[in-house]
Order: structure tokens, then C-alpha cells, then sequence
């Protein structure tokens, strides 16, 4: 192939690349656009992508309008509660399977992975009439415990296979330093598995900050709704006022993009060992 | 410690797991179990009032439901547009992508961010975009491109409302297929793909003899788990149209949603979602059949 060739290819293919990148973000890009826009109550038409007077009016109208900071920091409580329950949980579980053999081991994993093949959407009805009446509606804590149940089959399934691969050995070497299960678990266990840990933490958070459906199945009260919940009714309340409700949108993401920043180091290696070896 | 060593060994897994069981049988299990029990009710939520006890009387009512038989086409529909539309796409996405010389990384990054965006947030964007008569989509085909004399009234109208869910539905999951069938991709000796150009095949050829079979374990993993994701649409049904215009364009777990919290038949909602979660556990059995010998599948 000559070098002529070779460069025409290569533009053809970077051209198609850059055409399915606009696609997947214009969405995005049209957020951010909007939410810089000052006072859209109506739709532009026709629309611009570049705001001509760029503000940040509609994020601090945002910020400050009815409970928003309430929303967040309830988002907030109930996501960094059920990640640490989550994590801790999991790996407590994975870390039984793993290291003790015990009657009923294999039974109880598969039960697990039998319920986590069904969506929890499924069970949304009944979690709705078993909060109902253990007092759990309205409640933040009511979000945590179903949040941590929900997600404490597929964490452990995934650490499992990680607590396996750790050697033996240094187990070993910790109990004749006279160290318990427990202070092997959690001086050597844990910190072993830092970058599985990671990857739970990351998925754990993302999931529990955006999660919807129970959010609004569980929660009647107004003073204890989270961001997404609050979100969408705040696209009901002004409903023509796009430029808010974006500038909304971005603020609930600063918080998930940080996590991912903080975590992603650790996060590439946690994925594959924990998916390989399983 | 109080207990012999012996006790001790016994027990102490148990105490490991005592915390994570006891959130996973409360308020995993428990309220499968629970929910079966539901929809073999006429179920009264308000104290007082008693529940009775009607067999399969739900179960039949639900495929004598036109709405239902109509939420279970839409379903189908769904599933049957967005998994091939996802898998079709996301594997030209990869093929690109890898015989890219350089910046594959970036690209395969900003082609994951509608993966990890929440389906709040993106259905939200859908709905500005296909606002009528002056949204986005309707500005492109009116004014810039001429396809269309008059705006479209999306998701006003029955025919057109399911549109938006099903263009979500693919371009959300392009990025997800495409970072599996890359990883396939790059695990293809290269010799071979060499070795198939040499002797002349072309691209579509090497593609379709060399390079499908090789991956087609992967394959078959993604056609699964979108069939599974397909049949669990909801989020973006329930945000974007409401089951509506009409309840047209409801899915199984919308309406099953629908008919619990709005129309508060708690026993009904519940029989429609177990006939849901026996359809999604019939195909996680397949996948685990399929799975453990992938090399039986071609």
C-alpha cells in the first residue's frame, strides 16, 4: 500500500471516528450548552450550540432554589452509607466463601446467584408492602437497607474469586504472629484487595447516587427525596425552563465524575483480576 | 472467647457472613418470595381490609389484557430493535476503533459515556430533543434537511412516541457492546487475519470467516445479556412517554409498575412481573448453557 493510499484511509477512518463521537456526546454537549443560557424560558429556535451570553445564572438559581442542597446531601448520606455497607458487606461474605469450608457453602452461593439473575425491578411491589410495614417508607435509612441488600449478591460474587487468589501463606505466617481472623481480615485481607475494593466502591457509589425507581417508590415525603427524584420533578415544575433543570443535572454529576478521578487508578486492574478469575 | 476452639472454627464464617446474609434473605429474598405470594392475591394494601386468596385468577387475567398483550408486543418490540441495533453498531464501532493507528483510547472513552450516564439524565435529554413542534429533532428534519413539511408530534402520538425510546435504547448501549468486542477483537492473533489477507479474502470476507468465529463466544454473551436488558426496559419508557399516549407505548414492567402504584392492584402488579422474571430467568439459564461450552455454539 502506498503512503498516498495509506493517508487517505487513515482520514476516511478518523472522520467516520469523530462522526460517532459528535453523535454520543451532542446529547451532552446540548446540556451543558443550555444550562449556560441565561433566562431560555422558551425553546431557541433555531438552536445554538454556543451560548451567546454565557452565564452561570441557572446553576446558582439551581443551587439555591426550594431544597436543592437538602436533595443533595440527602443524595449524599444515602449513597456514601450504602457504599460503605456495600463494600464492607460484600466482602465479609466473598471473604467466608473463600477462606471457610462449612455446611450449606455451595447452597447458599448458588441462592445468591440465582437472585441476582432476577432484575430488581421484579421485587419492586413486595420491597414496597415490606417497607410499608417495617416503617421503613419515607425514611433515608429505608433507601440504605434496600441498597445494600440489592447490592451485596453481585459484590460478593465478584470478590469472591479475588479473596481466592490471595496466598495462603501469608495467612498463615499472620496466625503464628498471633494475629485473629478478624485482624487477618482486616490488616491483610482487605488491603490485598485495594483495586477489587476500588471497583466496587466506584460501581456501588454510581448506582446508589442515580438510583430512581425505588427512590420514588419509597420516598412520599418531600424533605427526604434524593437528586434524581428531585430532578424530575423539578423538569415538572418548570417545565419550559430547560437551562435549570440542566444546570441541575450537571451540578448532581460533579460528584460521580470526582469518584471516577479518585478511584480510576485502581479501578482498571480491580475490574480484570476480579472478572477472570472467578 | 467463651466457646471451645472447635465451636470457635464452626462459627466463625457464620459471624463473616452474618451481616450480608442477613441484608440478602430479609430484603432480597424474602421479598421474592413475598412478591409470589402477592400475585396469587387479590392483595388490600390499607390495614384493615383483607386480602383473598384467588389462585391463578391474576395469571389469567393477564393474557386476557389487551393492554397487557400490548405491553408485551412493545417488549418484544424493543428487544428485538435495539439488540441487534446495538450489537450492529457497536461492532462497527470496534472494528473502527481497532484499526485506528492511534487515539483509540479517547474515542472509546467519549463512546462510554452514555453508558455510564444515568437513564434519568439521558431521558431527560431525549425528551428536550424530541419536544414538539420546536425541539432539536423536529428543527433537523423541518427546517435544515426538509424531510418533513410539518413538526412531528413525537410523543404525542401513538405510532411516533416509541421512537425516541428505542433510538435511546440503542445509542445508550453502543459503548458497553463495543469495549467487550474490542477486548474480543484484539485478542485475534494477528497472524491469522494476516494469513486470511494474503490469500485474498476481503474485508467482509475475513470478517465473516475469520474474525466472526473466533469472537462468537463473545457474541453470544452480548445477544444474551441485551435480550436480558431488553426484556427489563422500563426506566426510559416510564420517564420518557409514561406508557402513554394511551398507555401505547407501555412495556411489561411499566404497566406492571402502573397497575401497583397507580391503579393499586398490588396482586396483579406483582403476577406481571413474575411472568416477567420467569422470561428473564429462562434466558440467564441459556446463557449458563450456552456459557460453559462456547465452543459448541458454532
Amino acid at each position: 500500500m502506498n503512503i498516498r493510499r495509506k493517508y487517505v484511509k487513515n482520514i476516511i477512518l478518523y472522520s467516520l471516528a469523530i462522526l460517532g463521537a459528535v453523535i454520543m456526546i451532542f446529547p451532552f454537549l446540548l446540556m451543558v450548552s443550555n444550562a449556560f443560557k441565561p433566562d431560555v424560558f422558551v425553546i431557541e429556535y433555531p438552536p445554538k450550540l454556543i451560548p451567546e451570553n454565557p452565564s452561570v445564572k441557572n446553576f446558582v438559581e439551581a443551587w439555591t432554589s426550594n431544597y436543592f442542597q437538602l436533595y443533595f446531601s440527602n443524595s449524599a448520606f444515602v449513597s456514601i452509607i450504602s457504599t460503605l455497607g456495600t463494600v464492607l458487606f460484600s466482602a465479609m461474605t466473598a471473604y467466608a466463601f473463600a477462606r471457610f469450608k462449612f455446611k450449606g457453602k455451595e447452597v447458599i452461593f448458588t441462592a445468591m446467584m440465582l437472585v441476582l439473575m432476577v432484575p430488581d425491578i421484579i421485587s419492586v411491589i413486595p420491597r414496597f408492602y415490606i417497607a410499608k410495614t417495617l416503617g421503613l417508607r419515607n425514611s433515608l435509612w429505608g433507601l440504605i437497607i434496600f441498597y445494600i441488600a440489592g447490592s451485596v449478591p453481585l459484590n460478593t460474587f465478584m470478590l469472591r474469586g479475588f479473596f481466592e487468589a490471595q496466598p495462603r501463606e501469608l495467612e498463615d505466617a499472620m496466625t503464628i504472629d498471633g494475629a485473629g481472623p478478624f485482624g487477618i481480615f482486616f490488616r491483610m485481607a482487605m488491603p490485598l484487595a485495594a483495586p477489587a475494593l476500588a471497583t466496587v466502591t466506584i460501581f456501588s457509589f454510581l448506582g446508589n447516587w442515580d438510583e430512581y425507581v425505588w427512590a420514588l417508590t419509597a420516598i412520599d415525603d418531600p424533605l427526604k427525596r434524593t437528586l434524581p427524584v428531585a430532578i424530575y420533578s423539578f423538569q415538572g415544575q418548570h417545565g419550559t425552563e430547560w437551562g435549570l433543570v440542566f444546570a441541575a443535572m450537571i451540578i448532581a454529576l460533579i460528584p460521580v465524575i470526582i469518584v471516577f478521578l479518585l478511584m480510576q487508578k485502581h479501578f482498571t486492574s480491580g475490574l480484570t483480576t476480579g472478572a477472570f478469575k472467578g | 472467647m467463651f466457646f471451645s476452639h472447635k465451636t470457635q472454627k464452626r462459627i466463625l464464617p457464620f459471624i463473616f457472613m452474618l451481616p450480608g446474609l442477613i441484608f440478602f434473605f430479609v430484603f432480597q429474598l424474602f421479598p421474592l418470595i413475598k412478591g409470589l405470594q402477592i400475585s396469587f392475591y387479590d392483595w388490600q394494601l390499607l390495614p384493615g381490609k383483607v386480602s383473598e386468596f384467588i389462585g391463578f385468577d391474576n395469571y389469567i387475567r393477564a393474557f386476557q389484557d389487551q393492554v397487557f398483550c400490548r405491553a408485551f408486543k412493545n417488549t418484544i418490540v424493543y428487544t428485538l430493535i435495539t439488540v441487534p441495533g446495538q450489537m450492529i453498531l457497536a461492532m462497527l464501532a470496534a472494528l473502527l476503533l481497532t484499526s485506528l493507528p492511534k487515539g483509540r483510547g479517547i474515542f472509546r472513552a467519549i463512546y462510554y459515556i452514555p453508558v455510564i450516564t444515568s437513564w434519568l439524565i439521558v431521558s431527560l435529554l431525549i425528551r428536550y430533543m424530541f419536544q414538539s413542534p420546536h425541539g432539536l429533532v423536529n428543527y433537523f428534519l423541518v427546517e435544515m434537511f426538509h424531510i418533513v413539511e410539518d413538526p412531528i408530534p413525537w410523543l404525542r402520538q401513538a405510532n411516533t412516541s416509541f421512537v425516541p425510546i428505542l433510538l435511546l435504547g440503542i445509542w445508550k448501549g453502543i459503548g458497553w457492546n463495543m469495549v467487550i468486542y474490542i477486548a474480543a477483537l484484539l485478542g485475534i492473533p494477528t497472524e491469522l487475519k494476516e494469513a486470511a489477507a494474503i490469500d485474498g479474502a476481503n474485508g467482509w470476507q475475513r470478517f465473516w470467516f475469520i474474525i466472526a468465529p473466533l469472537i462468537s463466544p463473545t457474541i453470544v454473551f452480548t445477544l444474551i445479556m441485551l435480550l436480558i436488558g431488553g426484556f427489563n426496559v422500563f426506566i426510559s419508557v416510564y420517564l420518557i412517554t409514561g406508557g402513554g399516549p394511551m398507555q401505547q407505548t407501555e412495556v411489561m414492567l411499566s404497566y406492571a409498575y402502573h397497575q401497583a402504584f397507580d391503579f393499586l392492584d398490588f396482586g396483579y402488579g406483582a403476577a406481571l412481573s413474575y411472568i416477567m422474571a420467569f422470561l428473564i430467568v429462562f434466558l440467564s439459564v441459556l446463557q449458563i448453557k450456552f456459557l460453559r461450552k462456547p465452543q459448541e455454539i458454532y
